[in-house]
């Protein structure tokens, strides 16, 4: 029987010949991530457990993003941990203020991921790096301890469900309407310890950005992993940047799905996640009702630089909502300078918002944007749960760049195609 | 092994920013951080929970970040075992690996109620309400497994085998 995609790229690592779906596996890895929040745990257990070593300084990445700059004495302390440790373990790729952006736009960008890696990361988000047609997959702390002094880890091969994509989106779609509609089809629990396997004759029509957008929100599904093929698209990003060599693996043309969900680009409209879970999926257009307190543009799934001249177009010669507090947050340094030049800073400033030096800070509720009880936020972020963003009172509307843009400017969810 | 307990009971998709919020990850101290688990969700929690008790949920539990907190905190707090029909997989992995026990059987959940007392005994997977008298079959841990939680976690394990 032949392998997907991610089976392939599982059997490589482990030095097998084939995988079947829930075969145990060990792995070896070609990169270990982990971050501000889950680090400091991940080096209490390599201290405890007298693991002094890690296996290689040049693929264990250390990124502050989370509560950086540093929100409060406490993140001051657990960011201090993990740059002791990056220095006394000479980690080559550990990023503080000033070079840190946030982790799943800054690896790619770096070209510390390419096609073909087994990656694991100590936050759930690390799915993003599908979208160069890499394995990558969040873990917790222990599992990252183990992974950054041994370089292996151990997986149960998952199964897959293949998402065929046909035709192109239309103006003013983009991935994140893709991801939050199939969120709605599939439901958050509905690609559980699965992969979402994208691929069909839509594929080439998606930009990378696109495709990081999409993977980044697999685990909303409960996905472990989501993954595109390699294509011109992902060879254009990966050439000059990445820093080894990319290897493609292709799904075997008899390999075995779970089952196959048809998605027609062209058919998907600006698409909104209502609170309290990603799966809540409406149209924008339905939702005019919703009166707005904030507007978040950023983080993992919509902070690269083609998610922020989305907004910018939107914004461009307008204002935001009195009301609405929009606060935009280009996801690394590169792309902070790159908004500079272009004079995307420019735009937002002008319509209003605040922009801000990357951060996580108000996609989880830690800081820069913190949201008091009974206030609504639509923002470009990944999830929408219960106390997500600050109070438990408060609610989080999840929406494109696009969307996000036009809604700040009404102060309602907005279809970004009714803004003249 | 065996364990005893009153169970606090949740629906669907309990997601880690619920067991324990990130307004808190920047807190180091376990006892602190233990101090805020499932608090945007049942405020009683903390205050209620004994050593031993059971949390019986919804599917998909643990949906969400990555956070190894999550786990941690219902450990830290005394529960000896969390059932569900189903966890996200990164709660999954987290929970073993830290030495929380979690058992998948729908049928418990449907036919356990809150603060009801049930006995939980791992190595036949027989879950026993013991306030209604009925019980239920689920999947006892493979071996392996088995011996990550009586270690106490993966990293336990592992030292205990290598000494």
């Amino acid at each position: 029987m032949g392998m997907t995609m991610t089976q392939k790229i599982l059997a490589a690592h482990a030095g097998l010949e084939n995988v079947t779906p829930g075969q145990l596996i060990e792995a070896n890895l070609d990169l270990t991530l982990a971050n501000d929040v889950t680090a400091p745990m991940a080096i209490r257990i390599m201290r405890e457990r007298g693991l002094d070593r890690v296996f290689d300084r040049n693929r264990v990445c250390l990124v502050l993003d989370h509560f950086t700059p540093n929100k409060d004495i406490k993140s001051a302390e657990q960011c201090k941990l993990c740059r002791d440790f990056a220095l006394s373990h000479e980690l080559e790729n550990f990023f503080d203020v000033g070079a840190m952006g946030v982790e799943h736009a800054l690896l790619p960008e770096k070209g510390l991921v390419t096609a073909g890696d087994v990656v694991i990361g100590a936050d759930s988000h690390t799915c993003t790096y599908g979208a160069l047609g890499a394995f990558s997959t969040g873990v917790g702390s222990t599992d990252i301890a183990a992974g950054m002094a041994t370089g292996r880890s151990w997986f149960r091969v998952p199964g897959a469900i293949k998402v065929n994509l046909s035709g192109a989106l239309g103006p003013h779609v983009s991935g994140k309407d893709v991801i939050l509609w199939l969120i709605g089809q599939l439901g958050v629990d509905g690609a559980l310890y699965q992969s979402l396997e994208f691929s069909g004759p839509g594929v080439s029509s998606l930009t990378i950005d696109d495709r990081f957008t999409i993977c980044n929100m697999a685990i909303e599904a409960g996905a472990k992993n989501g993954i595109f093929p390699v294509d011109a698209t992902t060879h254009e990003y990966l050439d000059g940047r990445a820093l080894r060599m990319p290897v493609v693996f292709d799904a075997d043309a008899d390999a075995s799905y779970e089952r196959t969900v048809d998605v027609d680009l062209s058919a998907i409209v600006p698409t909104v996640a209502l609170p309290h879970l990603p799966e809540n999926a409406r149209p924008a257009s339905e939702l005019s009702e919703v009166e707005l307190d904030q507007c978040v543009i950023g983080s993992c799934t919509n902070g690269r630089m083609g998610d922020l001249r989305i907004a910018a177009e939107v914004l461009a010669g307008k204002h935001v909502h009195p009301r609405v507090r929009t606060i935009v947050i280009p996801a690394t340094q590169d792309i902070y300078l790159q908004c500079v030049r272009e004079g995307l800073v420019e735009v937002f400033v002008n319509a209003g918002a605040a922009v801000s030096t990357p951060t996580c800070g108000p996609c989880l509720g830690g800081h820069m944007g913190v949201l008091a009880a009974g206030e609504k936020a639509v923002a470009t972020t990944n999830r929408n749960f219960v106390g997500r963003m600050g109070h438990v009172e408060s609610e989080v509307y999840l929406a494109s760049p696009a969307t996000a843009a036009a809604s700040a400017l009404t102060g309602y969810i907005t279809d970004p195609r009714d803004v003249k | 092994m065996k364990v005893n307990g009153t169970v606090f009971k949740y629906g669907d998709n309990v997601d880690t920013d619920v067991i324990i919020p990130a307004r808190y990850l920047n807190i180091s101290d376990p006892q602190e951080l233990a101090s805020h688990a499932m608090e945007d969700i049942d405020a009683r929690f903390v205050g209620a929970v004994k050593p031993g008790d059971i949390i019986v949920a919804g599917r998909n539990f643990g949906c969400g970040s990555s956070r190894e907190h999550a786990p941690f905190v219902l450990k830290e707090n005394g529960i000896s075992c969390v059932v569900a029909p189903s966890f996200a997989r990164i709660f999954y992995r987290n929970a073993i690996n830290i030495g929380l026990p979690i058992l998948e059987c729908a049928e418990a959940v449907q036919g356990i109620s809150a603060g009801d007392e049930v006995s939980i005994d791992f190595e036949t997977g027989i879950i026993e309400d013991l306030s209604k008298g009925t019980s239920f079959q689920a999947q006892p841990f493979p071996p392996f497994i088995q011996n990550i939680i009586d270690n106490g976690g993966l990293l336990n394990s592992l030292k205990n085998e290598n000494t």
